[in-house]
């Protein structure tokens, strides 16, 4: 069965049987008026929704973690072979949970990376690249091994064992007035390719991987 | 100037008497003060009854029929309601003492298990409960699944449910830092990066719960609001929700129950 041509409704209210309507009216009063409460309601809405949106999601799109260099000693504290053990601040005025312990040792042209050579020092971060938990160095096994799940690295701070998924972060270091100087984070893949804006741990950053944990506005 | 001649509106020709305005049982034309003290309750009901029109709308929500063979399993979801009721009510009360300030938070928690009268019991009542609620969400859960009581119509209570699942969890995550001991910390660091693990959107939701690239000064007081506000309202409106279509659609029976012939039913009811 042939369908019937579908009927093209007039523009008009009137052409429409509409009860009450003008001569040349295309919107009905009520029409107009419900599609005006709901439009001014929505505007009232978003007034304060909108801005209150923004603040909640406002550190997610400034950098938070502040660019300061820290003095951690003479440059003679350090040598080649056994890591220094420094607490600086990652984050200061938050007592003890904004600071964090990290490993120093003067950068060893035989045994460290070519692409990490322009760091006089090398600072590692205890941060786990698993989920997070401070990794402690142990001098004996020469690992740097994860309380949580098990998480072992070799002394560079290149993954030999278990969960991880890349080297532990360093910080950037210089020298000034002979003193060693620790600055802002950065990260590596396994191959010890640099990533200056420095990633959450979990975050694999070898190959594609690094695609699907970009870089944010917040490092 | 002529009069205007207002058409009256159309009446009852004789008003009912105003409850509680009746004759006095006592047989004296005037209610005593023994009357009026033993109409106080029943007055101020129907008062409030008259203006409100609650009655109808709580004998539909309160006395509904339920089908045979409801048994203890049907109460867990009261049981959970229970269990939030409890901690929204130890939690209001431990926010009074309760400072959400990394330098301070450790330090306020204490003080409310050593030094505030009844300080621990609350605590504990907190802590607890919201161990037990997980729990009770749980088993109501499993009765819901094993009753076949999520089909139709049903589904989308089951799907309230389940946010109200995702919500609890989420109560449980927030909630978990608050103390700000060692333990807390570093299990919020965890879940945090576990929440960054997720590709692509992960490490932004991670900025959020930390409001920044590293645990900070708002981090806590974050969770906290998130903890105390946000979520807590959203899971009173879902209850709300559940409740009204649990009212509307009825509870199933158990699926052990054959369904009776519709001819007996009529039958038994003539």
């Amino acid at each position: 069965m042939a369908r019937a041509p579908k009927k093209r409704k007039s523009p008009y209210t009137a052409d429409r049987n509409t009860p009450g309507a003008f001569e040349g009216e295309t919107v009905t009063r009520r029409g107009l008026m419900t599609a005006g409460a709901l439009g001014v309601g929505g505007l009232a809405t978003m007034a304060f929704g909108l801005p209150a949106l923004g603040f909640a999601l406002g550190p997610n799109f400034s950098q938070t973690e502040p660019h300061r260099w820290q003095d951690v000693g003479p440059e003679e504290d350090f040598g080649t072979q056994a890591y220094v053990q420094k607490i600086i601040d990652l984050i200061p005025d938050v007592a003890d949970s904004g600071k964090t312990t990290i490993y120093v040792r003067k950068t060893d042209p035989a045994k460290d990376d070519k692409k990490l050579q322009d760091q006089p020092y090398v600072a590692i971060s205890n941060r786990c690249m698993h989920l997070g938990c401070p990794v402690r160095y142990v001098q004996a096994a020469q690992r740097f091994i994860c309380p949580c799940h098990g998480g072992v690295y070799g002394p560079n701070g290149e993954v030999t064992g278990g969960p991880p998924v890349r080297p532990l972060d360093r910080f950037y270091t210089k020298v000034e007035n002979g003193r060693v100087q620790v600055g802002p984070r950065f990260s590596l893949d396994s191959h010890f390719n640099r990533f200056p804006h420095p990633r959450d741990p979990s975050n694999h950053l070898d190959g594609l991987w690094q695609y699907l944990y970009p870089s944010r506005p917040t490092t | 100037m002529p009069k205007v001649k207002l058409p009256k509106p159309p009446m009852p020709r004789r008003t009912p008497p105003r409850p509680g305005t009746q004759k006095p049982v006592n047989g004296n034309d005037k209610p005593g003060l023994k009357d009026h003290a033993a109409e106080a309750g029943i007055a101020t009901i129907g008062w409030l009854d008259e203006r409100t029109g609650a009655s109808p709308f709580l004998r539909g929500f309160l006395y509904r029929k339920v089908p045979k063979g409801t048994n203890w399993f049907y109460t867990l979801g009261s049981a959970t309601m229970f269990a939030f009721l409890n901690q929204a009510v130890t939690g209001v009360f431990l926010a009074m003492y309760y400072d959400p300030n990394p330098t301070k938070a450790y330090d306020s928690a204490r003080h409310i298990t050593n030094d505030v009268w009844l300080g621990a019991f609350v605590r504990g009542m907190h802590k607890w409960g919201s161990t037990v609620m997980v729990l009770l969400v749980f088993l109501h859960m499993g009765r819901t699944f094993f009753f076949g009581a999520y089909k139709y119509p049903r589904e989308l209570n089951w799907l309230i449910g389940f946010v109200l699942l995702l919500l609890t969890m989420l109560m449980s995550f927030t909630g978990y830092l608050l103390p700000f001991d060692q333990r807390s910390y570093w299990a919020s660091i965890v879940g945090i990066n576990l929440n960054s693990s997720g590709p692509i959107v992960g490490p932004y939701l991670a900025d959020f719960l930390r409001a920044g690239s590293e645990f900070n000064q708002t981090t806590l007081s974050r969770f906290y609001s998130i903890h105390m506000l946000l979520i807590p309202g959203a899971i009173a409106a879902l209850i709300g929700a559940h409740l009204y279509l649990v009212a509307k659609l009825g509870t199933t029976a158990p699926p052990w129950l054959k369904a009776e012939k519709a001819k007996e039913l009529s039958e038994e009811e003539v």
